[in-house]
């Protein structure tokens, strides 16, 4: 135990030949407006940023930034489709310009998923088969609803909220504009979202779309911007919501500043998952489902597995066996067919990554790294894992957003229960077990809003998705999905 | 002959299944709109707060597991209870100042809305629950699970019904809570207790405070062991300071103003569902 596994040392050694994703039917405009009332204009104060490849540090386009004036417009371009068309629309037709979103993001699926990994540095594996097929669900699900909502609510009618402001984060950001998007257009809201500075790309390519999908221009506006640009829209008297993904420390700042305003807002923020694997589980399927509950979007996932609660007597041999398969995996080019886990998504996440593995080490927590060669140029940090790590320490108390994996040890199920709720987070958790009455028994226990059995990270649109304690409050996806968009009078 | 002198109560708090006086022996008097009356009412402190956090902490785990039946007819049992004591409710109303006509109705409003909410302890989880249809092989649903501890300020306005439409939508939903009774008139926010007391709530699941609202509502919100908080009221610069200070750990603000809690509008399940959380399970359903 403890000993770093070198490559050369597993049983098999198969390297694979690269197997790139072409890029060239790919067109990336190179500069990128602001999407407002239906076109793209420039910003007021004629500012760009540029967004670079995190895999290479190349520039791929510039993008707008959005100050408060441009917000401003946006806000009111929405304000004026909320009373003059969208609110007023038959629902069932609002239902079919939805529809025709998500077919249209079926036809461009494979351009989406290569901008994507492009623009924010995750495998293409995973931009095309997790990320892109799941934004089309989702819109294709809510767009069901929107003429159905009378049967949602038993006892109560549904009514539009109005303009929601809509903030969503870098590790996701085509499905999170669409988890955004989706239910606030089906209850009858309009929108102005501002995706991460570090990921543009694609939520300039969905403007696009709902371009070409003839939506009345106002009904979704989108702006790019930093910190700045999403507090104007915070701010802003005429926003009558905020749905915010991201860090706990943003949103406790927004809901200070929604305070007494009497805006309504949802907030989906960090987590630090227990990952809780028993004695009697399958321990290969299960090894299998931690390294992609910590590793999946190199760990830039809010769900992420990343505290592991191993019972004791198989401990030695899920370590090790977790070892051996971080060991095999493979690091680099996103754009690979093959790749497993592609750059980290910018400059800022990689250092706060460096922080915590150093904070780690001086807690005392022992590192085990992958030996993985990591690319010259870009962002890159090998998958690690810590053990002998105490429930005390900042690495398995605190979100790192990246690649490490904590490990601690239990004996008992009541001893694993309260290790894994001593957090302030509780966002989601794992139970890997044999037996189907611990997997109800453990789950029902953790205080989480998502818990899966037997796997990990999986979505799907008509699942509610949210957190308990400081993870946020509200839920997305789903029936509990819509809840957030409407007033029930 | 002398006139038998009948026997003042005292008003005091109700924490973790117990009737303490505050610990900071401070004191507020109390006195009817006739002016006929004295009472020295607790005037609850800081250091009450967190004892009724603690005592509401501890309580949640066994409140929250009971079996949705048994708390349902655990609040049938404080409908039963206050029905029982009718009489003594009407004297502190109508001391406090309502009609004999008032209070009547007032009494008869609060054992209904008891009942109404009995009988969704064991009904709002199927209202709030579902099957989601996934596309990929797993059983998935989600269902609704208490939120934790919960603050609320009842409202000041009616102190009997509107300490029971507050309370009694939180406990039915498996949270514990610590009120802050009416502050213009206490008295029978703390003989509920009395009527809490005697109906098979646990020690610790309902706990009740009196004391001034200006001073705790910092505590109130701002405390970190709690989930959610309720606050009932029109003053906006409550409402801000609450919201504001529940930031500082992400508690649920529930804010209901310009409420006439006399209203049949102001009960319904949604109300349990403010402080409940949805859990989502995904159970595998291959081998």
């Amino acid at each position: 135990m403890g000993k770093k596994i070198k490559k050369s040392e597993l049983k098999t050694d198969w390297s694979y030949s690269p197997a790139l994703e072409s890029t060239d039917h790919v067109r990336i405009p190179a500069i990128n407006d602001l999407f407002i009332d239906g076109k793209f204009i420039p910003p007021i104060k004629g500012n760009y940023f540029k967004t670079i490849n995190p895999a290479n540090e190349e520039k791929l386009a510039d993008v707008a930034e959005a100050d408060n004036k441009d917000v401003d417009k946006a806000v009111k371009a929405a304000r004026k489709a909320y009373n003059n068309v969208w609110s007023k629309m038959d629902p069932a037709e609002r239902g079919k310009y939805i529809y025709r979103i998500a077919r249209l993001i079926q036809e461009r699926a494979r351009e989406f998923s290569v901008i994507e990994t492009m623009d924010g540095g995750k495998p293409i594996r995973e931009s095309r088969d997790i990320d892109i097929p799941l934004v089309s669900a989702h819109f294709f699900y809510y767009a069901g609803w929107a003429d159905k909502l009378e049967y949602a609510f038993p006892g109560k009618m549904a009514k539009p909220i109005g303009v929601a402001g809509q903030i969503i984060p870098w590790n996701f950001p085509l499905l999170m504009a669409a988890w955004k998007i989706a239910p606030a257009l089906a209850t009858g809201n309009t929108v102005v979202l501002k995706p991460a500075e570090t990921t543009p790309l694609t939520a300039m390519k969905l403007a696009e779309i709902i371009q070409e999908a003839d939506l009345p221009p106002g009904v979704v506006n989108i702006i790019n911007g930093d910190g700045k640009t999403g507090r104007a829209l915070v701010e802003h008297p005429d926003i009558n919501k905020i749905a915010f993904t991201g860090s706990t420390d943003v949103g406790k700042l927004i809901m200070k500043s929604m305070a007494g305003t009497g805006k309504r807002y949802t907030l989906e923020l960090g987590g630090k998952a227990a990952n809780i694997i028993f004695e009697d589980a399958a321990i290969d399927q299960a090894v299998e489902g931690i390294i992609d509950g910590i590793f999946f979007n190199q760990g830039h996932v809010c769900c992420a597995g990343s505290r592991l609660f191993v019972q004791e007597s198989v401990a030695d041999t899920v370590i090790s066996k977790l070892k051996d398969r971080m060991e095999s995996l493979i690091v680099g080019d996103p754009l690979d067919k093959n790749t497993d886990i592609g750059a980290i998504n910018s400059k800022m996440q990689l250092d706060k990554i460096k922080m915590y593995v150093k904070i780690g080490q001086k807690e005392g927590a022992s590192i085990h790294q992958s030996s993985c060669k990591l690319p010259k140029k870009g962002y890159w940090y090998a998958p690690t894992i810590f053990t002998d790590v105490s429930q005390s320490h900042r690495i398995m108390q605190e979100e790192i957003f990246g690649p490490v994996l904590a490990i601690q040890t239990f004996r008992t199920v009541d001893e694993v229960i309260t290790k894994a709720n001593n957090i302030p987070f509780g966002l989601s958790g794992g139970v890997w077990t044999d037996k189907g009455a611990k997997i109800f028994q453990v789950s029902k226990a953790i205080r989480s809003g998502v818990l899966w059995g037997n796997t990990f990270n999986k979505f799907d649109p008509t699942s509610p998705f949210g957190g308990y304690k400081e993870s946020g409050m509200g839920r997305e996806g789903g029936l509990e999905g819509l809840m957030p968009y409407v007033n029930l009078v | 002959m002398k006139k038998r002198e009948d026997i003042k109560k005292t008003y005091k708090l109700y924490i973790g299944g117990k009737f303490p006086r505050t610990e900071s022996g401070r004191y507020i008097k109390w006195t009817d709109p006739k002016k006929a009356t004295t009472v020295n009412i607790c005037r609850g402190s800081r250091k009450d707060f967190r004892n009724a956090v603690v005592a509401a902490r501890e309580a949640f785990c066994g409140w929250s597991s009971r079996t949705a039946y048994n708390r349902s007819q655990i609040l049938y049992r404080i409908g039963e209870m206050l029905e029982g004591r009718r009489s003594q409710f009407m004297d502190e109303l109508i001391l406090q100042g309502s009609s004999k006509k008032a209070a009547e109705k007032e009494i008869n409003l609060s054992i209904d809305r008891l009942i109404y909410y009995a009988g969704w302890a064991d009904k709002y989880q199927q209202i709030f629950s579902r099957v989601n249809p996934v596309a990929l092989p797993y059983f998935n649903f989600s269902y609704p699970e208490p939120t934790g501890v919960v603050s609320a300020i009842a409202p000041n306005e009616s102190s009997l019904i509107g300490l029971v439409s507050i309370v009694a939508p939180i406990i039915a939903g498996g949270n514990t809570v610590v009120v802050l009774a009416s502050e213009e008139n206490p008295l029978c926010s703390i003989t509920f207790a009395e009527v809490l007391h005697t109906s098979d709530v646990s020690g610790g699941v309902v706990n009740i405070l009196t004391g001034h609202r200006s001073e705790l509502i910092e505590q109130f919100s701002s405390h970190m062991d709690v989930n959610a908080i309720v606050y009932c009221g029109n003053e906006s610069e409550e409402i801000k300071l609450v919201q504001e200070n529940a930031a500082l750990n992400v508690k649920r603000p529930i804010v209901y103003s310009n409420e006439n809690w006399h209203n049949k509008n102001t009960q319904d399940p949604y109300r349990i569902l403010n402080t409940l959380e949805i859990k989502t399970t995904w159970h595998p359903v291959s081998i």
